[in-house]
């Protein structure tokens, strides 16, 4: 019972938080009237007007609930009718669209904001400490001693995080909560204090501007502490994922830093496998994080993973342990690093649905059973050093319930009502907020149930080796091959999230994207660029 | 003068294309992907002929022979893209929440051009941008000042033209149009071509050609689209 209360609480409590998701609904609640208006085709192509045309009836009734809100019109005429499972697949797809750019836009601020540091900073890109984990420095000038350096060097960073990934799990199964808490605590801690007074001590020097220890104490001690509240405890939404983003990108500053540079190249190509490995298989460790994690109710960790609407697991009140440990962000400490970071990897995006969210919905008969929504929060787990996509759809017992956000499932609701837009944005609003004290004070069951956490997830980890790819290919001095990297890697993220809503189930979210980018990279600065070096000093447009 | 100058020419260069991705694209979910999606078929048609520029090692000095080579590519895959928008039209439609995007065919064109286009335009601009913000260099072997903004606009235009291509021939490919497949395939291989002028510094004749061929295009694209002086009177005059 406290792994379904705890659950429950911490999805409401997101979607109180999330200001910014509920606001979202509502914009996009009230825009579709707008589009409304037919623009169709001008008319050279009539065909094509016919086709919709032909199109228009059906597709109604295909999409049911989602369409519902943005085209009013269209529903009215075509009915409430859809069948389950076609809304559920329909509602899936569409949770993708909106999700994937919830996902490119800190993907990408994670990876300009270490672009621009590698560029701007020059410590950053020189590598002369190493990691302990890197005996190998790769000092040689022949290519053969510098590939099984880093051969050597990636092997012992994997087992690394290989090992440190089963220690989680045993922790993990053993509900060794308190010991995984402090050490995740402990790493954030060293990530947001001393990697960030590092960062700002090269950030003032690189840009010649003097300091004070005084101010930069103060400072320093202001951000540390926010940002471990945030983290840990509790915080604006966006703060916390400010936050999330800006200790992914200094983990990635660290590897980018120090790794000799080829066993960062071997690194990348190890932990996707890795990856695959620990996510796929029937026995993979980070597969049986999430498995336990479902059992148990709970989610798992949720400081290690972006999430794209609520983290918070836990509200002031509800504090059960297994909600506490969720929060910490890995950011290990030079020493540790490497295995934190792996540990940070996960990622998960389990694009919940929050079913019927409102109670003042409850009326609706669409609704779904609450009891089933409750493992949502749970399955998610990001387990070592793996990057997860979990997408989970809950399946409420009415498979609309396939669940994606809070909104659509009122929009269902409402629209099954017919009732106006205005109303459903603000009472969707009302409801969750209601629903969140609720929680707090004395958790409903059913509706805490019903409600569930929604958003997409990923994992630190994705965001951290998908920055060091970037940033690794920054350092050469070339855009292109920067530019190019940033498109394979999130047309790689694109294809994870297209497979995630077809599988539905957790993903690993690094070796397409890492595959496409090493592709790309090597493509790039090997062929490409001098190709476009040529074009461009000549000034030849293609 | 460093930095203002590449200040001018980033907004120069990408100014225009940044609004029509502000303005139009970036509320769109579905939009932005197929942005990216579009960027990553360019990327493509590059690698794929920057590999024969490259293996083709006699005629490496011959920008010609590669940018032929490359246009060809690029329309190729120009025709790619279109099967595959098409052939997914359905699961847009599902996954769209803006109608308009599958009910209006050329909204799918105008994003994957504008896709292709700010790519093409920042393979080709961005490193000379990133050489313009400094540390200020004198021209070694007398070159013109003008190359930075030459470029930039330059850019801007095949931007622009990417656009105006990927409505025009995905329309024609729908209604089998084959003049004006052979008119988006021409005029890209023109104003390629046109552009080797550029190496003697005849920037007024390729500048002005291709603006004009910019322009032409636009105008086709615009009628291709179903627009009419009519309909322009109209917008212009926001009834």
């Amino acid at each position: 019972m406290d792994g379904h209360v705890n659950a429950s609480s911490s999805s409401r409590s997101g979607a109180g938080a999330d200001g910014s998701g509920l606001s979202g609904a509502a914009e996009r609640l009230e825009r579709p009237p707008r589009r409304k208006q037919p623009r169709s085709s001008y008319g050279s192509n009539n065909q094509d007007q016919t086709d919709a045309a032909v199109l228009a009836v059906p597709n109604v009734a295909v999409r049911g609930g989602p369409s519902g809100s943005s085209r009013p019109a269209r529903l009215s005429g075509g009915g409430a009718g859809p069948t389950p499972n076609e809304n559920e697949e329909d509602q899936g797809l569409k949770y993708g669209a909106q999700h994937v750019i919830k996902l490119f836009v800190p993907v990408s601020l994670c990876m300009l904001l270490v672009v621009a540091t590698i560029n701007s900073i020059s410590f950053y890109s020189s590598t002369d400490v190493y990691l302990l984990y890197t005996p190998f420095h790769e000092l040689s000038p022949e290519p053969s001693v510098k590939f099984w350096n880093a051969l050597a060097n990636s092997l012992i960073l994997m087992s690394v995080v290989v090992v440190m990934t089963i220690l989680l799990i045993v922790l993990y199964k053993k509900r060794c909560y308190r010991i995984i808490h402090g050490w995740l605590i402990l790493s954030s801690f060293m990530l947001l204090f001393i990697f960030t007074y590092l960062y700002l001590e090269e950030l003032l020097r690189a840009y010649n501007i003097p300091m004070d220890y005084p101010t930069a104490l103060l400072f320093m001690w202001n951000f540390g502490v926010v940002g471990m509240m945030s983290i840990h405890w509790q915080g604006p939404l966006r703060l916390q994922q400010g936050y999330l983003i800006f200790v992914a990108a200094l983990m990635a500053l660290v590897f980018i830093k120090y790794l000799p540079e080829w066993t960062a190249w071997a690194v990348l190509a190890a932990i996707s496998i890795w990856d695959l490995i620990a996510v796929l298989t029937p026995r993979g460790p980070l597969r049986i994080l999430v498995e336990t994690a479902q059992e148990r109710n709970e989610q798992i960790f949720p400081a290690l993973i972006y999430s794209s609407t609520v983290i918070y697991t836990y509200m002031g009140t509800h504090y059960t342990p297994q909600q506490t440990e969720p929060a910490v962000t890995s950011s290990p400490s030079s020493s540790n690093s490497t295995t934190t970071t792996r540990a940070t990897q996960n990622s998960l995006a389990s694009p919940e649905a929050a079913v019927a969210s409102s109670s003042s919905r409850t009326g609706n008969t669409n609704r779904t059973n609450p009891h089933h929504n409750q493992r949502d929060d749970s399955n998610v787990m990001a387990a070592e050093g793996m990057p997860l996509v979990t997408f989970k759809s809950n399946l409420r017992g009415n498979a609309e319930a396939a669940g994606f956000t809070q909104e659509w499932s009122d929009n269902l609701n409402d629209r099954v009502a017919r009732r106006q837009i205005e109303v459903q944005s603000t009472q969707s609003g009302n409801a969750q907020r209601s629903n969140e004290y609720r929680t707090v004070t004395a958790p409903d069951q059913a509706q805490a149930d019903a409600q569930e956490e929604r958003g997409i997830k990923l994992g630190l980890g994705d965001f951290i080796f998908y920055s060091v790819l970037v940033g690794k290919a920054s350092s050469y001095g070339d855009w292109t091959t920067t530019i190019a990297c940033f498109v394979a890697i999130l047309i790689g993220l694109c294809l994870t999230l297209l497979l995630l809503a077809v599988w539905r189930k957790a993903l690993p979210a690094l070796p397409i994207s890492i595959t496409f980018g090493l592709i790309f990279c090597f493509a790039t600065s090997a062929v490409v660029k001098p190709f476009m070096e040529n074009l461009s000093a000549k000034q030849v447009f293609i | 003068m460093t930095l203002p100058e590449f200040f001018g020419c980033t907004f120069i260069a990408f100014g225009p294309p940044f609004a029509l991705f502000v303005f139009t694209i970036a509320n769109d979910p579905v939009r932005i992907i197929i942005l990216i999606a579009a960027a990553f078929f360019w990327l493509l048609s590059l690698l794929l002929s920057s590999l024969l520029w490259f293996a083709i090692i006699p005629l490496r000095d011959v920008l010609a022979f590669g940018v032929f080579f490359s246009v060809v590519f690029q329309e190729c895959f120009r025709y790619i893209i279109y099967r595959i928008l098409r052939s997914t039209e359905q699961g847009l439609q599902a996954v769209a929440e803006d109608t308009r995007v599958t009910d209006n065919k050329h909204i799918l064109s105008y994003v994957s051009g504008l896709g292709f286009g700010i790519i093409s335009g920042m393979f080709a601009l961005v490193n000379v941008l990133a050489d313009m913000s400094g540390p200020g260099t004198m021209g070694l072997k007398s070159g013109t000042e003008l190359f930075f903004v030459t470029s930039a606009a330059q850019a801007l235009s095949i931007i622009l033209l990417h656009t105006f291509w990927s409505v025009i021939f995905f329309n024609a490919c729908d209604t089998n149009n084959y003049l004006h497949i052979a008119y988006v395939i021409g005029s890209h291989l023109f104003v390629s071509l046109l552009t080797l002028l550029n190496a003697s510094e005849l920037y007024t004749a390729t500048l002005l050609t291709n603006y004009i061929i910019t322009i032409l295009t636009g105008l086709l694209a615009f009628r291709v689209a179903g627009g009419t002086s009519r309909s322009f009177k109209k917008f212009v005059t926001c009834q």
